[in-house]
Order: C-alpha cells, then sequence, then structure tokens
C-alpha cells in the first residue's frame, strides 16, 4: 500500500489511534520495502520476523495511550539493543549480541513502537559517508553511487528511501546533520545531556548525542520528545522539565531574532550553497523574523579541536574492545601479541587512524600542546555562542559545504572528509543543539539543507523555527527507487 | 610536527594496534596531513583560558551506597570467547 | 615536623648511606557497593559474581559516582588532618591489562579530593610526623590468576571497580621499622574512622614502596625504585632492606640506579624488575569526560568533621592525662579501635590499673596463643571486668584469679559462677586465719626461734605454709598482718 509509506510518523500514529490502520499493516509495509532494498545496504541486522509478531501483538491487545502506538522503526547499530547483534558498523563487534538495552531505545518501545533492524553506519560513528563500515558501505537513495553521509548513513538512507518512517542516530560531529542534508530528509542533534548515552556504543563522551532522524519536523518534535529523558545511570545526564514540543510546534516566528554567522561563509564555497542560505534568511525576513548579522569568531578552529578531542576520547573509550571480554579475538601468544592482533583486526582502518591521533595527542610530551589547548579553544567557541545569543535566539546556517558526494571520492583523502563537518562540529564542541532542514537542490538535483542552531535547551525554538521555514520551502525529495 | 616511523611505532604499542612497515608508513603519512590540519589551533593565545571539561552545566551527581546489582555471571560471560562458565579466560602475560 | 636522628644506615667501605622511603598505601574503602557501579564489595564471593554490566565494561556503559566513598575519603582524610578539596576532578589513567576491562582505569591524577595532611608515629626513640602528600579514589583493578592453568590466565573482575583510597606519603620514612609505625598508625586510623577494615591478608591494604638511598648527609634524594603491591608488613620490610642493600652495592660499585618499578618475590626474598609494566608509564591522563568534576559543600565536609570519633592520638593522650598511664600502656591500648573499646568497656565499671595490667598481660597472652584478635576474644569485656571486681574487693587473690581466667576462656563464665563452683573464695575471716597462723607457729617453734633471733627471710616460710594450708585461699594481705603481728 503506498498510501503508508507516504504517512509521516505523526500521521501514522494517528491512523493508527483512529483504528485506519493497524500496526501490522504498516509493520508489513515497511518489512517489505525493506525487503526490495537490500542494494542499498542500509541494514546489518534485521528483526522482520520478530517486528511483524510484535506487530500482530500489539494489534491484539492495543495500546493508544502512547506515542508510537504500534509504529515500526530502525535505528542506528550503535544503541544496544537487549537480544538483538549491535556491531557499532564494526568487526570487533560482529557477533555481540547485548543483554541489555539502551535508555533511548528504551523509551522508544516504552511508547509502543517496534524494532525492525539495526541500521548501518561508519564504524563506531567515525566518518561522514558511511564508507567506513565493516559491513560495507550504504548507498544513498538520491543517487546510484552517492554516499548517504555519515556516520549515520543507514539511518538516513533508509529514513530517505522510507524502509523506516522515523529513526534515531547520533551525533558527535555532525553524524545526524550532514546524512539528513545529503538525504533530503530532517535530522535533530538535541543539547548534550537532554538524552541520555547509557547503552550507546560511545565514541566520544563529551560530544555524543542521540537524535531523531525524520521526514519532517513535526514528526522530529514527536520523536524526540519520546527519546529525550533524565537518567541517573548517565552522569551527564541533565535533570530539567522536558516540554511537548510537538504540541507546542508553532510556526510564527515574527520577532524572533536570527543570526547569520559571517564566520560560516567558507572561500571556495559552492554558490549553491550561499544561494540555499540566502533563501532561508529571505523566507525568515518574510515571516517576520529580524535577522541579525553577527560573528563566531574562532570558528576557523572548530574542526582542528575536533579533531583533537573526539579521537583522544575515542581512544579511550575503545580500549575496552580487546578481546577479553566479547567481541572478536584474534588468537596471539601471549596477552600482548592477542591485543594487537585482536585490535588491528578487530578494526577498519579510519578507527585505527583515530585511535593513533587520540593516542598521541594525549600522550606525554603532547598533552599541554594539544589536548589540553583544544579543550582551551572549546571555550572559546562556546563563550563565541554565549556572546552572540545575547543578541538573538537562534542562529541559520547551511548544514554542510557541498551536497553528496560520490562514493570512494574522498575515502582516501582523510582531510578533505574531515572538512565535511565544518559547519557541524562547532555545536558539538560547544553542547547546543541543532537541527538540519532540507531547503533545495543543487544543479545535480541532490538535497541541500539548512541548520539552525538553538541556545542549550532551547529545542523548541530552533524547531519553531524550522518549521516556519520548513512550511514555506516546501521540499520534495526527488527520489526514483533506482535501486529496486 | 613531523610523525615519525619510530613515533608511529610506539603509538602502536602504547594503543595495543599491531603495525607491518607498510601500513606504519602510510598511516604516518595520513597522520602527518592531520596533523599539519590540527597545527592550526597554535595561532591561537590561550593562556588566560580555563579549558572546558564538561560541557553539562550540572555538578556531578552522587548514588546512595546500594547493592543494585545481582550475580549476573551467565550475561557477563556469555559474549565472552572462551567458554568457561567462571572466569575470563586470555593467553598468559608474559612477566 | 620533627627530623629524629634515623638509626637505619648501610654502611658499605667507608661511606654510610640512609634509605628513603615513600609509601603509596591502597587502602580499599568500607562500603556497600563499588565507586561507580552497584555491585556488592563483599569479600570472597565465587568468581564474577559481583560484575555488573558497568564493572565489565560493556560497550554503552557509564560510571556513577557512590556518595558513601566520597564521605569515607574525606572522613579519611579529616582523619589524618590533612587539607580537604571542594573541587576535584576525576581522570582516566590508561593503560592495558586483562583485569582492567575499560582499558583505564578511573583515578584521581592533578586534583584529588585530599590534600596534604601528616600521621604521628610512636617510635621507641619518640614521636616522628610523617607528611602526607594526598589521598585519591580511584578504581581497584579484577584479579587475574596465572596458576589454574599452565597456558592462560584467568581473570575474575569480582574486585573490579571497588573504591580505593590511595594515601601518598611524604618521602618521610627513613627505616623498615618506621615503615611498621607507619603502616599501622595509618591502618588505626582508618579503623577508628570505619573507612577501611585494613584487611592485609584480604588485600583490604597494599602498599607500593618506593625506595632510593643516598649518602648520610646528602641533601638530594636518589633515584628511586618502585616495589609494587605488597601485601604484608613484614614483606615490605624485607623488601626494603633487600632493596636498599642492592641499591648501595650498585653505587659502591661504581654503577647508577635505573629508575624502574620492581616486584617483591616472596619466595626467594628479593625484588625483580617487571618488564611486563615498561609502557606503562605513559598513562594518558586526562578528565573522564563521562563524570562531571566532583565539588563538595562546607557543609558537607563539616557533617564529617562532627561525626569523627575520638582517634588514637588524642585517645592516647586522654589516657595518660586522665587514667595516669604510660605512654607505652596507652599505646598498646589503643593502637587498634578494638582493643581500645574492649578496654573501656572494662573500664567502666572496675579499676583502671588493674584491668590494664589484664588487658595487655593475661589477655593479650591468650589471644596470642589461641592466635585471636580481640574482637574475637573468648572472654568478653563484660566478664573481665567482673573478674577484675572480684580481686578488687578481696573476694579472690590475683593468683586465684588467674586460674578463674583459665577456666573462664574455655566458655565466658561468669567468674562469681567459678567461684561459687569451685569454692574459691578467698578465705579472709581473720579469726579463721589468726587460727591458721596459730597452728603454723605453732607447728614450727625453731623456726619462729631463728626468726626472732634474725632470720627476717623465714618470714616467707610462714606465709608459704599458711597459704599452702589454706589451698592457696587465704587472703595474702590479711595473712602478711597477722602473721607479723603474731611474729612480734
Amino acid at each position: 500500500m503506498t498510501g503508508i509509506l507516504d504517512l509521516t510518523l505523526v500521521e501514522l500514529v494517528g491512523k493508527i489511534k483512529k483504528k485506519d490502520l493497524s500496526s501490522k499493516e504498516v509493520t508489513k509495509t515497511y518489512v517489505e520495502r525493506s525487503e526490495k532494498s537490500i542494494k542499498l545496504n542500509t541494514y546489518i541486522t534485521e528483526d522482520f520476523k520478530n517486528a511483524l509478531q510484535k506487530a500482530d501483538n500489539f494489534d491484539n491487545s492495543p495500546n493508544f495511550n502512547k506515542k508510537l502506538p504500534g509504529i515500526p522503526i530502525a535505528v542506528k547499530d550503535l544503541f544496544c539493543t537487549k537480544n538483538l547483534r549491535t556491531t557499532a558498523g564494526s568487526k570487533i563487534l560482529e557477533n555481540f549480541i547485548p543483554t541489555y538495552e539502551s535508555t533511548v531505545t528504551n523509551n522508544i518501545w516504552n511508547e509502543g513502537a517496534i524494532l525492525l533492524g539495526k541500521l548501518n553506519c561508519d564504524e563506531f560513528a567515525m566518518g561522514s559517508s558511511n564508507e567506513t563500515s565493516f559491513f560495507g558501505n550504504v548507498q544513498s537513495p538520491i543517487g546510484e553511487k552517492l554516499v548517504p553521509g555519515g556516520s549515520s548513513g543507514g539511518s538516513a538512507s533508509a529514513l530517505a528511501a522510507k524502509l523506516t518512517p522515523a529513526t534515531i542516530g547520533t551525533d558527535t560531529g555532525g553524524s545526524i546533520r550532514q546524512p539528513a542534508s545529503f538525504t533530503g530528509t530532517v535530522g535533530l542533534k538535541p543539547t548534550y545531556g537532554s538524552c541520555s548515552r547509557y547503552g550507546i556504543v560511545a565514541f566520544a563522551s563529551s560530544l555524543d548525542q542521540a537524535g531523531p532522524m525524520a521526514r519532517d519536523v513535526k514528526d522530529c518534535a514527536l520523536l524526540f520528545g519520546v527519546i529525550s529523558s533524565y537518567d541517573n545511570k548517565d552522569s551527564t545526564s541533565v535533570n530539567y522539565k522536558r516540554k511537548d514540543y510537538l504540541r507546542d510546534l508553532s510556526k510564527s516566528i515574527k520577532g524572533k531574532k536570527i543570526g547569520i554567522p559571517k564566520e560560516y561563509r567558507v572561500e571556495g564555497m559552492p554558490k549553491e550553497i550561499e544561494k540555499i542560505w540566502q533563501k532561508g534568511i529571505t523566507i525568515a525576513k518574510e515571516a517576520g523574523a529580524d535577522i541579525v548579522d553577527v560573528s563566531l569568531p574562532n570558528t576557523n578552529y572548530a574542526l582542528p579541536t575536533y579533531y583533537i578531542v573526539a579521537p583522544a576520547e575515542a581512544s579511550s573509550n575503545l580500549a575496552r574492545y580487546d578481546g577479553v571480554k566479547y567481541g572478536f579475538r584474534a588468537k596471539g601468544k601471549n596477552l600482548i601479541d592477542m591485543y594487537e592482533k585482536t585490535r588491528s583486526k578487530g578494526f577498519g582502518n579510519e578507527v585505527k587512524r583515530r585511535i593513533m591521533i587520540g593516542t598521541y595527542v594525549l600522550s606525554s610530551g603532547y598533552y599541554d600542546a594539544y589536548y589540553l589547548k583544544a579543550q582551551k579553544v572549546r571555550r572559546l567557541i562556546k563563550n563565541d555562542f554565549d556572546e552572540v545569543y545575547k543578541k538573538v535566539d537562534v542562529i541559520l546556517t547551511p548544514s554542510t559545504p557541498s551536497s553528496a558526494f560520490k562514493i570512494g571520492e574522498k575515502a582516501n583523502d582523510p582531510v578533505s572528509m574531515y572538512l565535511n563537518d565544518i559547519f557541524t562540529v562547532p555545536i558539538n564542541l560547544a553542547g547546543l543543539p541543532a537541527i538540519s532542514i532540507p531547503a533545495g537542490h543543487d544543479q545535480n538535483g541532490y538535497p541541500l539543507g539548512l541548520q539552525i542552531i538553538g541556545k542549550a535547551f532551547d529545542e523548541q525554538n530552533i524547531l519553531n523555527t524550522a518549521y516556519s521555514l520548513e512550511q514555506e520551502i516546501k521540499f520534495k525529495n526527488k527520489i526514483n527507487d533506482w535501486w529496486m | 610536527m613531523a610523525i615519525d616511523l619510530k613515533t608511529v611505532k610506539h603509538i602502536s604499542k602504547l594503543a595495543r594496534i599491531s603495525l607491518d612497515d607498510k601500513k606504519a608508513k602510510k598511516l604516518a603519512g595520513d597522520l602527518n596531513s592531520i596533523f599539519e590540519f590540527i597545527e592550526k589551533l597554535n595561532k591561537l593565545n590561550t593562556d588566560k583560558i580555563e579549558p572546558l571539561t564538561s560541557i553539562s552545566e550540572t555538578t556531578l551527581k552522587l548514588r546512595s551506597d546500594e547493592v543494585n546489582s545481582k550475580n549476573i555471571r551467565d550475561q557477563i560471560l556469555k559474549n565472552s570467547p572462551d567458554d568457561n562458565k567462571d572466569f575470563f579466560v586470555v593467553p598468559k602475560v608474559v612477566e | 615536623m620533627s627530623e629524629k636522628q634515623s638509626d637505619y644506615i648501610i654502611k658499605r667501605n667507608k661511606n654510610n648511606y640512609e634509605v628513603v622511603i615513600g609509601l603509596e598505601v591502597h587502602a580499599q574503602v568500607l562500603s556497600n557497593s563499588k565507586l561507580f557501579s552497584t555491585s556488592s564489595t563483599k569479600f570472597g564471593a565465587e568468581p564474577n559474581t559481583q560484575v555488573s554490566l558497568v564493572d565489565a565494561a560493556f560497550p554503552g556503559m557509564l560510571p556513577v559516582i557512590n556518595e558513601f566513598c566520597i564521605k569515607q575519603a574525606v572522613k579519611t582524610g579529616v582523619g589524618i588532618k590533612a587539607k580537604i578539596n571542594k573541587k576535584s576532578i576525576f581522570d582516566r589513567k590508561n593503560y592495558f591489562y586483562a583485569d582492567l576491562p575499560q582499558g583505564y582505569q578511573i583515578s584521581q591524577y592533578k586534583d584529588p579530593i585530599v590534600g596534604e595532611g601528616s600521621v604521628i608515629l610512636d617510635l621507641p626513640t619518640g614521636e616522628k610526623t610523617i607528611g602526607i602528600e594526598r589521598l585519591h579514589l580511584e578504581q581497584d583493578a579484577g584479579k587475574s590468576i596465572h596458576d589454574m592453568d599452565p597456558q592462560n590466565t584467568l581473570v575474575d573482575l569480582n574486585r573490579s571497580g571497588v573504591a580505593l583510597m590511595e594515601i601518598v606519603s611524604k618521602p618521610d620514612l627513613r627505616s623498615p621499622n618506621e615503615v611498621n609505625a607507619y603502616i599501622k598508625k595509618l591502618r588505626s586510623i582508618m579503623r577508628y574512622l570505619g573507612t577501611c577494615d585494613g584487611n592485609m591478608q584480604e588485600g583490604s591494604l597494599r602498599a607500593d614502596v618506593n625506595v632510593s638511598v643516598r649518602k648520610k648527609g646528602e641533601k638530594e634524594y636518589g633515584t628511586r625504585c618502585e616495589i609494587k603491591n605488597v601485601n604484608s608488613i613484614k614483606f615490605m620490610q624485607m623488601a626494603i632492606e633487600f632493596e636498599a642493600n642492592r641499591q648501595v652495592d650498585l653505587i659502591e660499585e661504581g654503577g647508577s640506579i635505573d629508575q624502574e618499578t620492581r616486584l617483591f618475590d616472596t619466595k626467594k626474598n628479593e625484588t625483580r624488575s617487571m618488564r611486563s609494566k615498561e609502557d606503562a608509564h605513559d598513562y594518558r591522563y586526562f578528565p573522564d569526560p563521562d563524570l562531571l568534576p566532583l565539588e563538595i559543600s562546607d557543609d558537607f565536609i563539616n557533617d564529617i568533621k562532627k561525626n569523627i570519633p575520638e582517634l588514637p592520638d588524642e585517645k592516647k593522650k586522654r589516657f595518660i592525662e586522665k587514667f595516669n598511664l604510660s605512654a607505652y600502656e596507652s599505646n598498646i591500648l589503643v593502637s587498634d579501635i578494638e582493643t581500645s573499646k574492649y578496654f573501656e568497656e572494662v573500664i567502666k565499671n572496675s579499676d583502671v590499673k588493674l584491668s590494664t595490667n589484664w588487658i595487655t598481660g593475661e589477655l593479650f597472652a591468650l589471644l596470642n596463643d589461641k592466635n585471636l584478635e580481640i574482637s574475637k576474644s573468648p572472654i568478653s569485656a563484660k566478664n573481665l571486668s567482673k573478674l577484675i571486681n572480684l580481686i578488687k574487693d578481696g573476694t579472690i587473690s590475683g593468683k586465684i584469679a588467674k586460674s578463674v581466667f583459665e577456666l573462664m576462656a574455655t566458655g565466658d563464665k561468669n567468674p562469681a559462677d567459678i567461684v561459687e563452683e569451685k569454692g574459691l573464695k578467698q578465705q579472709s575471716d581473720p579469726k579463721e586465719l589468726e587460727k591458721l597462723i596459730d597452728k603454723v607457729v605453732n607447728d614450727n617453734p625453731d623456726k619462729v626461734k631463728e626468726y626472732k633471733s634474725g632470720k627476717k627471710k623465714l618470714f616467707g616460710f610462714f606465709v608459704g605454709q599458711a597459704m599452702k594450708d589454706s589451698g592457696g585461699k587465704a587472703n595474702p594481705q590479711l595473712i602478711n598482718d597477722i602473721l607479723k603481728n603474731k611474729l612480734k
């Protein structure tokens, strides 16, 4: 039933609650389409049989007081799902089956949703194109041989290809927003501390955040409301009164002050990016918002800072993958040999690169020059935002410096790959929320995104601004099902 | 800051990742270009700046001294590469 | 800080070397659950049955700190008269080992919870103050068992994550004896506070010993070697002796000391270099991003200060001043909290001097003999108190009391009952005693003559006879008095 596939998450929820649709119908539709889309390689582990069974169970004794009643959802393979294989896109966890559930996904199941399966991602969330996964790269539904973005590439691809009505990804340097931008979907990276990190395979602890990826802003608002919670099992989780983001979603941005940071105008940026930015500015102006030119002077230092802090934390977080307790273990003649072979064989090249960078910047003699320095620059970057937020409510920028590139195009040039994150990384360093919405197409017909950045814990404001722009832009994703 | 082969080998030992010479050379090349890019930070004066070590604007939450975990040995050892029911088993350390 | 003359000197040829020792004591915090997880800390459980997902470092697991462990650390800090830091940071100490599931240990590096303090040693030569550099909290590692399987090492993570207090001394110790006194004092303070049980056999107290030598009179410190994980005072002393001599020999031969980590081999009684930890020096410390800085308030600290019990030094002072005990006696009585508790229970109702003598004499001998701690004493404080009262009020003599004591040791009986059953009451009726003495005097007229003519030593003979005739029950004091009168 193609009708089902065209419904947004909010619409699906409405129809199921009204009994216009059964969970079984919806789940079956998504399962069937997913089964026909193996070429995209979005799934690492499917759980279709169980999903259909759970859908049946739901229909037999439905609970319509839930926010996601009987809704099938696939999630990024970075979330530990109880009794279902969780790999983080890595060989080292190829056969790992958690006996526990992450808080974020638990929140989803508690609201009635059903797990479809685990979606492909860059290995340990390290990448911007989903080309580093042990399970092969992900194809973008936008066009053959295009990258979907990363690290939540499988999530973005599955979402855009309509293999799941919505999904959850994680964002450490742009891993939700950049793939959302590349695939013409909406992705929200919430404020650091708003969603629990318990049960999420850790990459960089001070930067990682789970977030919703969906077809439109309303869906994101719904999903964010479900996953955001205070968790006392995560010491960095913040206890604050969460709003009803969907209920309070409003198109009105009259009088809102929107900051345009000049440092985001990068030399050599494609004209189309500038055009889309202007489009957003114009729409906002016409909706009654005040456009304010602002400055975030340390923006250029964000990427180098990120590429010190994130690998440093990752090098330590990934030390537990040693073949002793779980995961892949290579044979070794003694303990050290076993460690070295296990980690050498179990980790891919990008992961090894980042572990090496991280180990180096923390090592004796270099800590002050690199890690400590980076943490100081991070404070400067945050201060920049704090200053700007004295004058504006939200900030508007492009999401990425380009549209989706070809598979293999940047795989051998790490620095070129890292530059993908130039607009998204400062936000993670400052711990702020940001959303990417599709705003137009480039000359090749590939989607381009706009990013709205907000104050800490002020997701409502960025959702509203995004909603306002989205309703004006009326973006239509041009998907021709090329893989079917 | 040039990263030579010797440094790469030293770092790989610290990180417990084995590298043959070919891989080490390639890695040295990659790392050098990455570090060139990171060196940008040296242009900034951060003398009087406090490092940002935590983003959450809260203080460390304290837990009460209760035992809430039971014996879950089966779960703990379930994914273990060896099939010993009581211990994790690893090759001997050379001391 | 008072500097007393060190009496531990290593002599070689014409050179006198002194030994400089610093200790890093690892004390397991007494708490129900671990430092960052909710697993039990009970000793002796079946392997891997007190291990949570957090302890085993499963993907996505995060640390949450135990407030009580923080309180215990602060309490210990107060007990060693140290500065309590209101803000402290938890850092990751990164290295790989089979019993370190995370691949890092959560510890404290530059900003520990407790700063400088001091501990006073009670030495035969007098008091000596040892400076403490700092105290911080950290996770304990699991256990690697090397001798159960010839090919492999078995790992038990029960201990992984238990809270440890690492107490770092300044390099103020100068001899194995001082080390003994230091460990004992530190242990005693923590047992008084209830922050660590100090049980070295169970591993709740271990130490890394840093040893260096220098020629007597030199101000510069020599290169030090660290001897890791010594788990008994005896081994610490032996290790220090061996290591100090090894270093002196090396220097005398013209060599230099390599700064290295060593192990004490308890079978060979020597220290040797640890090859496996060679790369572990670069721990790449950085603040743990899963934890925020710890901030404790003045109220938090003051609450703890208010509830500190009387500590050994204060108690010793009080015993000397209030009860007129000697420094030596007081030391013994306060050295362990269980002993001081026992003593204070006994003296609630009994004479202090007698109590002191009986506890430090007969009771300690009994406990030594049966290899028991005073907390497991077969004779309770209550009953010992009763026994002492029976002596004090003259019901039995000191000598008889010793026999009663022995009988009490088999079942903690009420001494009054034993005295009753065995008819051991002292004979203190002067009329009866006079009769007894008259008999002795009448039976020994020649001895009486000899005594009266100057052989005063014979007094003991009469006393002895009277005691014998009374079956040992005669009140010795009265015997003395009456006899003196009779023999005038």
